[in-house]
């Protein structure tokens, strides 16, 4: 294949860098939480709901920013969030028979 | 819906996956609640295959600090890692949309060194996680006629010294799948390193590549953000 066009190289986006450092930032201080709630609270409800709270808040950050869903059109981001909704909803249903089975054991 | 074909699809891939990886997550949680949790101060925990054990007192060791208790510092190197790829992958893709070659270079080249650690790190916790280290767990099994008690150190899929069979079958198996999917994500990164140094996105006119690829990498990083809440930290 032959060249076709001329190569315009645009100049870095300051704005949009600036952004992502952002989001990256964020992403490690939510870690760094982790770790502190990790090793500060007890195990228990509350230490649990922190984390599953403070996984959503990444995930939120890596599919919004890094996968750039938050900037795509409403349909496609409902089409990726409603199936995941009933994911969750398995989840908690799955946990709680497990439970169960503990029980019955 | 205004997306490409070919970032539709990624999308589509990726969803499926999704599915995939919480079928093993869901599972996790499941046999994990089937199981009795340890009872009692973590300080006092000790290994036994009859309750779930803690993460952070089975995954506490770093390479080169045989005996040092360091609990889930080792892990949270492997998060950093995959989350400094992640940014790099996101530079690269951001070069591409301006058509700097040079940059989408850089890039790439960094996220496959993360990459690559990233898979270097699993490779070290599962070799410490089979051989195992300190003392050995007790178990009992059902032989000749009795039950008989024999001793366990490391772990493989039948049996291990941290906990029930089913805890080290499901590290195998969520971590391995996770970790093959790094290792594929690094032979894609790889392949559209090799396209752009030797001009193919510059023909084509533009680097969508980058950007599918990219929404895949991110994946396998938001992935490894559940199984680092789920696997290692609750």
């Amino acid at each position: 294949m032959e060249e076709t066009k001329e190569i315009i190289v645009q100049p870095v986006n300051k704005e949009k860098v600036r952004q992502l450092v952002r989001v990256a930032i964020i992403l490690g201080i939510v870690t760094g939480l982790e770790f502190l709630v990790a090793f500060t609270l007890h195990s228990g409800p509350l230490k649990t709901s922190i984390f599953v709270a403070m996984t959503i808040i990444k995930a939120f950050y890596i599919v919004g920013e890094f996968m750039h869903l938050r900037h795509e059109v409403k349909m496609l981001i409902w089409s990726i969030l409603l199936p995941m909704m009933f994911v969750v909803w398995l989840l908690i249903t799955l946990i709680y028979e497990g439970g169960s089975i503990l029980q019955v054991r | 819906m205004k997306a490409s074909y070919g970032k539709l699809m990624m999308w589509i891939f990726l969803v499926s996956d999704a599915f995939t990886f919480s079928a093993l997550l869901i599972t996790y949680g499941l046999i994990r609640y089937s199981h009795p949790a340890f009872e009692g101060a973590v300080r006092e925990f000790t290994f036994s295959t009859e309750y779930w054990p803690v993460p952070e007192k089975v995954f506490a060791a770093i390479p080169f600090f045989h005996g040092l208790n360091a609990p889930l510092v080792f892990v949270g190197l492997m998060t950093f890692i995959l989350i400094l790829s992640s940014v790099t992958m996101v530079l690269a893709v951001e070069a591409g949309h301006r058509m700097d070659r040079k940059n989408v270079e850089k890039w790439m080249l960094w996220t496959i060194v993360g990459g690559l650690a990233f898979l270097g790190c699993q490779a070290w916790e599962w070799t410490h996680f089979i051989i195992g280290t300190g003392e050995a767990t007790m178990a009992k099994r059902f032989a000749d006629g009795a039950w008989q008690s024999f001793e366990v150190l490391g772990a493989n899929l039948s049996i291990n010294q941290y906990g029930p069979p089913d805890f080290a079958a499901l590290f195998f198996f969520i971590t391995g799948f996770h970790g093959t999917h790094v290792f594929s994500g690094v032979l894609l990164n790889f392949l559209i390193f090799h396209n752009a140094t030797t001009g193919v996105y510059d023909r084509r006119g533009h680097y969508e590549m980058v950007e599918k690829v990219g929404l895949y990498w991110h994946f396998v990083d938001l992935v490894w953000v559940f199984v680092f809440t789920f696997f290692y930290l609750v």
